[in-house]
């Protein structure tokens, strides 16, 4: 298992070389400023960290992406979970998922933007807005799927209601919110530049459009490779790590 | 003292082809300590009435007392394991018991009277079918239950696997002494293990006959004396005890 998981991670790195290897070829072929190579992007993220304010950006955007996450995730777990086990609210609620599903996320920014103001509120509003529907169709799947028999396991041995949630329960619906989560972060730190970029003066997002304006594509491909860089980190180091614990049983 | 007490006038279901009647008129009552065997058809309402003694539905006319004023403690074994998959046996084992500090230390003592000392730590997935009936077993014991519910546990089982998990059960009933109701459709278990066979009729389920047995133990349900006493039984009631497979089945 272990020579297995090093052959796994030997794999990705060769994956990653190709990758960087190919594109210098393709910068070195073009020979031009609209594609720069990958040593002259890592340059100038070494650049925007030192005396730029990268970091800044980054740590705002990130703020963002967290609390919609969390908002999103809340709302839509509630409501998903809410809608798996009652038919009469999935009757009740199913055409305004499907609406929610299909509303463009730039509507939506624009809606909360002009109802709640330019305020950092309505960016992180916007953003939930644009996953709730998302979340929420995968926790419904999950609660459809809870075991009944199990749940009478817990009522024989009269748990209470803390201890039939934790150790019953939601493990049962474990594998769909990791799915929600993952699907849920990508989905909402590219929305959130997205936000940024409409309505806000800081952030990754509003960085993009500055050097967008100035054609200026180093700069934009160095903050793109410093916020994927970010996201690969939490991924590996929060999101991978959360699951294989989680899910250890099934091993 | 009664430990049970059953007197179920009606229960029935709604099914996609109307009202289903699935118990007429079971009336029955267990005394304390004693190894009651519920035997009867497929379709007799066994597991129907194991769900209401149980509590897991309430939707019946008729009236059901467990063990005096206090209700007593309730332990189950359903027909399948129904174990945690994300949890331990040990943690299986202690979703039974209260966090109280020795929980751990009497799920693990559970565990190792089942002989499962060397799986404390393994996840039902990793275990055999066997090994999981027992951690399910030991979950049912560990909280020194008044009253245990067996509903065909030891089923799908090899005939070897099961009788071992039938001397496990004897063993704990007859060193700890709960009271059990132990539902099978299957005549020579229910002759081997119990006190007491009640035998219920084809749906709706009766109790259409009690039946107390003074075989020594152990008996082995493939032993001379479970034997004898089967085909005396079919001889006596015949038409009762159509509809059991292994009654009707011709000794071989």
């Amino acid at each position: 298992m272990v020579s297995s998981r090093w052959s796994d991670v030997g794999l990705r790195c060769l994956s990653a070389v190709t990758f960087l290897v190919l594109w210098q070829a393709a910068a070195g072929a073009a020979a031009s400023a609209l594609l720069p190579g990958p040593a002259t992007v890592a340059a100038a993220l070494v650049d925007l960290v030192l005396h730029g304010r990268l970091i800044a950006d980054l740590g705002i955007t990130l703020l963002r992406v967290l609390l919609s996450f969390a908002l999103a995730m809340a709302l839509g777990s509630a409501i998903g979970i809410l809608m798996g086990h009652s038919r009469r609210v999935d009757g009740v609620f199913d055409l305004w998922l499907v609406l929610g599903l299909n509303i463009p996320a730039l509507v939506l920014i624009f809606l909360c933007y002009l109802w709640l103001g330019l305020t950092d509120v309505a960016a992180i509003v916007a953003v939930a807005l644009n996953k709730v529907p998302n979340t929420a169709v995968i926790l419904r799947e999950g609660a459809r799927t809870v075991d009944r028999e199990l749940l009478q396991v817990a009522d024989v041995l009269k748990l209470t209601r803390g201890r039939r949630l934790r150790e019953v329960y939601l493990p049962q619906l474990y594998p769909y919110f990791m799915a929600a989560s993952r699907s849920g972060l990508s989905l909402i730190w590219k929305i959130v530049l997205v936000v940024e970029l409409v309505g806000r003066s800081n952030g990754v997002g509003f960085q993009l459009g500055v050097y967008f304006q100035f054609f200026d594509i180093t700069h934009i491909l160095a903050y793109t490779a410093s916020f994927v860089g970010v996201v690969l980190i939490i991924e590996g180091l929060g999101l991978r790590p959360l699951e294989r614990r989680l899910m250890r049983w099934r091993a | 003292m009664n430990a049970l007490e059953v007197a179920v006038t009606r229960k029935a279901y709604l099914s996609e082809r109307g009202e289903t009647t699935a118990l007429a008129d079971v009336a029955f009552a267990v005394p304390a300590g004693e190894f009651a065997c519920l035997i009867g058809p497929s379709g007799s309402g066994k597991t129907t009435l194991l769900s209401l003694i149980a509590g897991l539905d309430s939707a019946y006319d008729g009236k059901i007392q467990l063990g005096g004023a206090a209700g007593g403690r309730l332990g189950m074994v359903f027909q399948t394991p129904r174990l945690m998959p994300w949890l331990s046996a040990r943690d299986n084992v202690r979703l039974a018991l209260d966090h109280a500090p020795d929980s751990a230390a009497r799920a693990e003592r559970m565990l190792r009277e089942m002989q499962l000392g060397a799986f404390l730590d393994a996840f039902p997935g990793q275990l055999s079918g066997g090994q999981q009936r027992r951690v399910a077993l030991a979950r049912a014991f560990v909280n020194d239950p008044d009253l245990l519910l067996l509903d065909e546990p030891f089923q799908s089982l090899d005939a070897p696997t099961a009788q071992h998990l039938r001397d496990l059960l004897l063993a704990l009933w007859s060193r700890r002494k709960p009271t059990i109701l132990f539902v099978t459709h299957d005549f020579r278990e229910a002759l081997s293990l119990g006190d007491r066979v009640l035998f219920l009729s084809a749906g709706p389920g009766r109790v259409v006959l009690d039946l107390p047995l003074d075989l020594p133990r152990p008996r082995a349900p493939d032993g001379a004396a479970v034997e004898a006493l089967r085909k005396r039984l079919l001889e006596s009631y015949p038409d009762l005890l159509r509809g059991l497979p292994s009654a009707r089945e011709s000794a071989a």
